[in-house]
């Protein structure tokens, strides 16, 4: 299924796709099935399902804090699968894994990327995955299963390098609004909406999502109007509360939705 | 050079940059200069000037005399002690703190364990006149106050790290977001021959200004310019790398790693990296690290904060997969006993690091008239604390 659910969802929708960044085991050990159902009817087009990890390097305090807690909850790899099993059986939204190399080293590529395609996942993010790596060691391998893999562009990315990612990436470019580790707030300057632009323009083959630091309806409705669409990660953990999650999680989705669009 | 590294930063099957985009730019920079900027003459005139003149090169070999008798063998200490802030660190800081200038980057990050790293940045980042961020465990902030205090006095900023075990794997972790999230003006000082390509190259590089002078001091002491074997302590391996360099490929020289074994190998408190390790990445390289089935990394543990560190560089995976080092471990006890022995005999106080290396003499079968060299990285000061609780012992 994996691409192919993605490739619909795109095909389908250009505009406004509004993504959520959880952690997996997180805040509690079972929240993910209940949230990834949740979210789907809500409205969110996909998910970006997180598998903690001990040293997140492109993550800022709230991740990080999220990840810690998620493992000291219990969550491992072999949950993190059942868990998705378990609830793509009652979704058919695409569903993202999101973590690090070593996760997928450690266990063995081949064998983690079969598990993704048992489970029910559609396409990875690996930020510390490079493009150049990827292509002269990896690629063999990703190219056997169908599998999304999802490349991050930054503001620092050139044009040249930009193509490239272009080329590699099926899904979608995730596009990092700034230069930053997740999580960091503030608003978008003329730098950002510079940058942007100049993505916009590029004649790319994948859609394009922005992710990092989208903390207000104000910055998602921005994101928006320069890309097919934006996650929402730290802000999002950030408002789940411990003890009625599912609420405020719900909470959290309507008031994006009502003030962006 | 067998063990060079190649185009993508591998030494065999380890190292590479496995990095987030956010730093490629900065990264792909370095990979792009580093050789270029440090192979002109310009270049090798400032860094062998400072050196001599403000490090106080070249450091002396020593022939341990009543550390020999005891042995039964001919031991030299490498005398990275003597240098200036107390280690071998600063032969790396000095090195890359003229790329940083040459680059045009005014402010400087750096990683702690020990605290000698930290101090030998912060020194040269007052000498440069930048301004210095310095990332250290909370827990190390605790075991080093002497060095926390160096550094300030220098002028730097010392962030603690207070995820994970809060010691030296998770300062660095705090510098690699910190250059995220400052892509312009920053350059990051790594303290080892750790992080992605070309770090680890450079590093090495940088320290092996060690073994070119051992093979001139060697040669001048005993008639050969290479010794029997050579041993290092290994956190992340820059002294052990800069031992190493230049008697890499004679196969006459006995490499000798030796690495935390904390309170014992099967004890669960260990940092002996290569034994409990398996392949993995950690700070953007492929080495050899510990951690669980799921590819989460292991927290380490030593008495030495400066071999408190899960990974080992991908050069010192390469050497040890290969056969080329071997590795032995010495525990806390073996350590501090050894550090003590040292002291007595010679008149001379190692940091806990090197007390490490020395710890592995009882362990080799020395062959009569043998030539053995100890880097000894660097000096006790700033581990007194520690070694004062066992001195009644
Ligand atoms: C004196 C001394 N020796 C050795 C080390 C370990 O580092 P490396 O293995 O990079 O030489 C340290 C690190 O802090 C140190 O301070």
């Amino acid at each position: 299924m994996g691409t192919q659910r993605l490739q619909q969802l795109f095909r389908n929708k250009k505009e406004n796709l509004l993504s959520i960044y959880i952690t997996a085991g997180y805040p509690e050990k079972d929240a993910m099935p209940k949230l990834i159902k949740l979210l789907a009817d809500k409205g969110v087009d996909f998910i970006e399902a997180g598998m903690p990890y001990s040293d997140p390097l492109a993550d800022g305090p709230t991740i990080q804090h999220s990840s810690s807690v998620a493992l000291k909850n219990g969550m491992n790899l072999s949950l993190y699968f059942k868990q998705i099993a378990q609830v793509r059986l009652e979704v058919n939204l695409p569903i993202l894994f999101m973590g690090y190399f070593n996760q997928i080293l450690k266990t063995d590529i081949d064998k983690f990327l079969q598990q993704c395609e048992i489970a029910g996942i559609d396409g990875l993010i690996i930020p510390d995955l490079s493009p150049e790596i990827y292509q002269n060691r990896y690629q063999d391998i990703f190219k056997k299963y169908d599998l999304g893999l999802v490349f991050l562009i930054s503001p620092t990315t050139s044009n040249k390098r930009i193509q490239l990612i272009d080329e590699l990436s099926s899904g979608f470019i995730y596009v990092v609004s700034s230069s930053a580790t997740t999580g960091k707030t503030g608003g978008f300057g003329q730098e950002h909406l510079q940058y942007f632009k100049k993505i916009k323009a590029m004649p790319l083959k994948n859609p394009t999502i922005i992710g990092f630091g989208i903390d207000l309806a104000d910055k998602y409705k921005t994101a928006c109007r320069y890309a097919n669409g934006a996650i929402i990660g730290s802000a999002f953990i950030k408002a789940l509360n411990h003890e009625n999650y599912l609420k405020t999680a719900s909470d959290f989705v309507k008031r994006i939705k009502k003030t962006a669009l | 050079m067998k063990y060079e590294v190649d185009q993508l930063g591998f030494y065999g099957r380890y190292g590479g940059a496995f990095i987030p985009e956010l730093l490629h730019k900065n990264i792909a920079e370095l990979q792009e200069q580093y050789l270029q900027i440090m192979n002109t003459q310009d270049f090798k005139r400032q860094f062998n000037r400072l050196l001599c003149d403000y490090v106080g090169r070249p450091s002396p070999l020593y022939f341990a005399k009543r550390l020999s008798e005891k042995f039964q063998t001919k031991i030299y200490l490498k005398r990275e002690d003597l240098n200036h802030t107390g280690s071998h660190k600063i032969n790396n800081t000095i090195g890359q703190i003229l790329l940083a200038k040459h680059l045009g980057k005014t402010r400087i990050i750096a990683e702690t364990g020990a605290g000698q790293h930290g101090v030998a940045t912060a020194t040269v980042a007052a000498l440069a006149g930048l301004e210095c961020v310095v990332y250290m465990g909370e827990k190390d902030i605790e075991r080093q106050a002497p060095n926390v205090a160096r550094m300030k006095m220098l002028g730097a900023t010392v962030k603690p790290a207070t995820s994970g075990s809060k010691t030296l794997k998770d300062a660095t972790n705090e510098a690699i977001r910190d250059w995220i999230n400052h892509p312009d003006d920053t350059y990051y000082i790594i303290g080892s021959v750790v992080g992605p390509h070309p770090y680890p190259d450079m590093v090495a590089r940088f320290q092996s200004v060690i073994s070119e002078e051992m093979m001139q001091q060697l040669a001048a002491q005993t008639g050969r310019d290479y010794p029997d074997r050579i041993i290092a302590c290994i956190g992340g391996g820059s002294n052990a790398a800069g031992a190493y360099y230049h008697f890499l490929d004679n196969d006459k020289v006995e490499l000798v790693s030796v690495e935390a074994g904390g309170l014992g190998i099967d004890s669960g408190h260990s940092a002996a990296t290569s034994v409990l390790g398996t392949d993995g990445v950690i700070h953007a390289s492929l080495t050899k690290l510990m951690q669980d089935k799921d590819g989460q990394i292991i927290e380490p543990y030593s008495i030495s904060a400066g071999l408190d560190y899960p990974g080992i560089g991908p050069l010192h995976a390469h050497l040890i997969s290969s056969g080329r080092t071997k590795v032995l471990t010495a525990n806390d006890d073996e350590a501090v006993k050894a550090g003590y022995e040292l002291t007595r005999l010679e008149g001379i106080i190692p940091a806990l690091e090197s007390a490490h290396a020395l710890a592995a003499l009882p362990k080799i079968k020395f062959k009569p008239g043998e030539i053995t060299v100890v880097n000894l990285s660097g000096r006790g000061d700033k581990d007194l604390a520690t070694y004062l609780k066992y001195l009644n012992d």
